[in-house]
Formats: C-alpha cells, sequence, structure tokens
C-alpha cells in the first residue's frame, strides 16, 4: 500500500439482512486532502465511515486506514485519528472545561492550545455546561474535542448538520485551518455543496451503497455538461447518447446533461442536425442533482483514470 | 487593491473567479505592477476556501505572466505582462500592421512616408518611455 494513502478500499461490502448498505466499493484517499463523501440519505456513508474506523464488521472485502488492516486496528493507530460522529456524545453534567480535562486522559498527546483555539473561535465559555449548550456549541466542544489530539486523519460525519450560520462558517474556518498542515487529512461526509466547493479537494459519490463517482472536483465540473440544442421545430426523440443523465424538451429545444462529455458526445449530439448547439454552463449542485436524479441512465461510474482526456 | 470575494453554487469554478478577478484588475488598472496580492494561505482563509484552489489561481496567473512569486516575499503583479510567446505575439501583431499598410495604400501614401511616419511614431514612444 502506498504510503501516501491514508484510506483505501477494496470490494468493501456490507449487508443488513439481504439488502447491501455498501457494495464492492473501492475507495483511495491521499494524504493531505480534504476528501468529500457525498450521497443521499439511506446511500450507505456512515455504514462505510463505521467500517473504515473499525466499529462495524465488513460483509467482505479488504480496508487500510493509515496502513493497517481495519478488523484490527491497534489502539495507537486510533489515537492517531479524530472521529467526529452525527451524534454528539458527551456527559451532559459537565462543564467545557471538565470535557476537555476528561477528553485530555485518552490522549498522550493533547493539545490544549488548539482546544482553546476550536471552543473559544465558537465562542464558548469553560464553564458552560454541557446540558445547556446549544447544537452549533456542542459541535464545537466536539470539534475542539477531536482536533486537541491533532489527529493525522480527521473524519467527520455530516459535522455540518442543524448548524446556524454563524457556527457552520466557524466549521468550515476550522477545517481550513487543519490544512495548514500538510500532511492533515479531511474525510468528511455532507449534504452541503457549498461546503464541498469550499474545501474539497476531491468528491466520492455513493448512490444506494454503489461508488458513482470518486475523483478531483474539478474533473467532476469538467466532466458533467449542459448543452442547449436548437431545432427549427419540435426537437427529435431524446437521443441515445453515451453519458446521457437528463434530457428536457421543449417546443424547439433540447437540453441534455451528460457525463464523460467528449468529441463522440459533440458528434452524437451533432447528427441530430440541431440549427445550433452551445453549452450551457452548470454549477455543482445542479451537476450532482443530474447525477443522483431519478431520470437518465447511471450504469457506468467516473473516476481519476476514466475522466483523462 | 482589489476587493476579492467568490461566490459558492455560481455556474464558474472558485479558482476561475479569481483568476477572472485578477485579470480584470489589472487591466482596469486597480491592480497596480509591483502590488502585492494576498499570500496563497491568506486569501484561503480570508475567502474561506482551500488553498489550493487559491494556489490554483495562482498558478493559472502565474502562467500567463500577469502575477509572479518573488522568493520569500510574496506575490505581486509583474512589471512585464509575458501574456504570450513571441511567436504569438507576432500572430497577433502581423493582421494589424497588414491593416496599417493596406489602409495607407486606399489613402495614397507612399511606402517612404509610411516608414518616416512609422520612424516618428517609435521616437515619440521611446522618449515617453525614457522620460518615465
Amino acid at each position: 500500500m502506498n504510503e501516501e494513502t491514508v484510506i483505501r478500499t477494496r470490494g468493501l461490502t456490507r449487508y443488513f439482512g439481504a439488502e447491501p448498505a455498501v457494495y464492492d466499493l473501492n475507495l483511495e484517499v491521499p494524504r493531505g486532502c480534504v476528501f468529500a463523501y457525498l450521497g443521499r440519505n439511506g446511500s450507505g456513508k456512515t455504514t462505510t465511515i463505521r467500517m473504515l474506523l473499525g466499529l462495524l464488521e465488513p460483509t467482505r472485502g479488504e480496508g487500510n486506514l493509515l496502513g493497517y488492516d481495519i478488523r484490527n486496528l491497534p489502539p495507537e493507530v486510533l489515537a492517531r485519528i479524530g472521529y467526529l460522529t452525527e451524534e454528539h456524545q458527551l456527559y451532559s453534567w459537565m462543564s467545557v472545561k471538565q470535557c476537555g480535562e476528561f477528553q485530555s486522559q485518552f490522549y498522550s498527546r493533547w493539545n490544549e492550545k488548539i482546544f482553546r483555539g476550536v471552543i473559544g473561535h465558537f465562542n464558548l465559555k469553560p464553564a458552560a455546561r454541557v446540558k445547556d449548550l446549544s447544537r452549533g456549541e456542542r459541535t464545537g466542544l466536539c470539534l475542539g474535542l477531536t482536533l486537541a489530539p491533532e489527529p493525522e486523519l480527521l473524519v467527520l460525519d455530516d459535522p455540518a448538520v442543524g448548524l446556524d450560520p454563524v457556527a457552520h462558517r466557524s466549521l468550515i474556518e476550522s477545517m481550513i485551518y487543519l490544512t495548514r498542515r500538510s500532511d492533515r487529512t479531511i474525510f468528511f461526509s455532507s449534504h452541503q455543496l457549498a461546503d464541498v466547493e469550499r474545501v474539497a479537494d476531491y468528491l466520492a459519490v455513493l448512490d444506494r451503497g454503489v461508488l458513482r463517482v470518486c475523483c478531483s472536483l474539478e474533473t467532476f465540473r469538467n466532466s458533467v455538461r449542459q448543452v442547449r440544442l436548437r431545432f427549427p421545430g419540435a426537437p427529435p426523440p431524446v437521443p441515445i447518447v453515451p453519458g446521457l443523465l437528463q434530457a428536457f424538451r421543449t417546443e424547439d429545444e433540447l437540453r441534455v446533461i451528460c457525463m464523460h462529455y467528449d468529441d463522440a458526445t459533440e458528434r452524437a449530439l451533432w447528427a441530430l442536425s440541431p440549427v445550433q448547439m452551445e453549452p450551457v454552463p452548470l454549477n455543482l449542485e445542479d451537476a450532482f442533482i443530474s447525477y443522483l436524479g431519478e431520470r437518465g441512465e447511471k450504469s457506468f461510474i467516473l473516476s481519476e483514470t476514466e475522466a483523462q482526456p | 487593491m482589489i476587493n476579492l470575494s467568490i461566490q459558492t453554487g455560481s455556474n464558474t469554478p472558485i479558482y476561475k473567479q479569481i483568476t477572472d478577478q485578477v485579470r480584470l484588475g489589472v487591466a482596469a488598472g486597480k491592480l497596480a505592477v509591483d502590488e502585492q496580492l494576498p499570500s496563497i494561505r491568506a486569501l484561503a482563509e480570508r475567502l474561506v476556501i482551500n488553498p489550493n484552489t487559491v494556489a490554483r489561481a495562482y498558478a493559472d496567473l502565474a502562467r500567463e505572466g500577469l502575477i509572479e512569486s518573488r522568493a520569500g516575499r510574496g506575490v505581486f503583479v509583474t512589471r512585464k505582462r509575458k501574456m504570450f510567446t513571441r511567436e504569438e505575439g507576432w500572430r497577433r501583431l502581423e493582421p494589424l500592421m497588414a491593416a496599417v499598410i493596406g489602409e495607407a495604400m486606399v489613402l495614397d501614401f507612399t511606402p517612404q512616408e509610411l516608414r518616416e511616419a512609422f520612424e516618428k511614431k517609435l521616437s515619440q514612444w521611446k522618449s515617453a518611455k525614457g522620460a518615465e
């Protein structure tokens, strides 16, 4: 395994009953990147994360985390990983300061300056009780507890959920602050495309347990294109174009969104003899939704190697 | 100094929003030659975006010759705008020269008159440049 790969899975699969929650997952996360793990609710994101951290036994397949088998992660390796869950596990009777003191006992490496910095960034008072904290404040506290041991790999399971705009911004700022160290890796799941656009180097998209996309943000944006075709009259029936995701027809227009857009796609579209054909830019969210929406063909996967021109 | 800003959810990727604004700033004179741009880290933290995105934008601008990184001092708008290769420069200049000569022919100027006018312009430009 490559030293520079911090997460790697091969055929990782987990069934709950007859249903696969994660199916045949091949994932590679390079060291030092910010990696966004996306997908609709119930697509298997949390199941993946729990398997990666050794909290859930895979049905089959392999996984490596920081070079160690996920079925047998030694405690000293776990100590190098920071994990922020969807549900924050805290003792409600403790104060913010006590939470820090308590957590620090479990780590040989504990940077009090980082802990104070993060809770200060979220405007938390050290004497405040956990039970009195808002959702955003609890996230801030948990983030401080997670970052203080200076983890090499930070795993955030939907950290933005339920945050107000100010707390949300603090979270993103904390993530960017972490990239100061080029050897730190962040793996986060999210539904916030704006966050992905701001912080992610790479993205992976899971659809009902199956990986559909795993590439750089730029590759994804370049690969999914929208074009508008104009016709003298009614447009022809929606053609069979390789990589077609969605098509929209109006009285004299056909708008198509395709992935793996290349010369072959363009030739196939010109073959419909439109009077005019022009690209229509797509934002990240539109591209994402056309990818996971109900319409369109979805029998292929976009990876970095396939997307190379 | 220009105030760089970005928007998420735009049809334009963030790195391109930055390069577009710097290009426009230079063209419109809002960014002067030798003016310093924020460091990659500082701009990333101010715009709350991944530093790699800023690095990508700066790399594109540097490749165009609009900005340069000066060792240990930061990123600056360049004195010389090496936007095009020599070859590309000629390719752009030639049609303009052809247009001037063509127009001069139509207006019945002799080649000698044209040469003299050209020399005169050049020396004016030289002395203006020297006085700078």
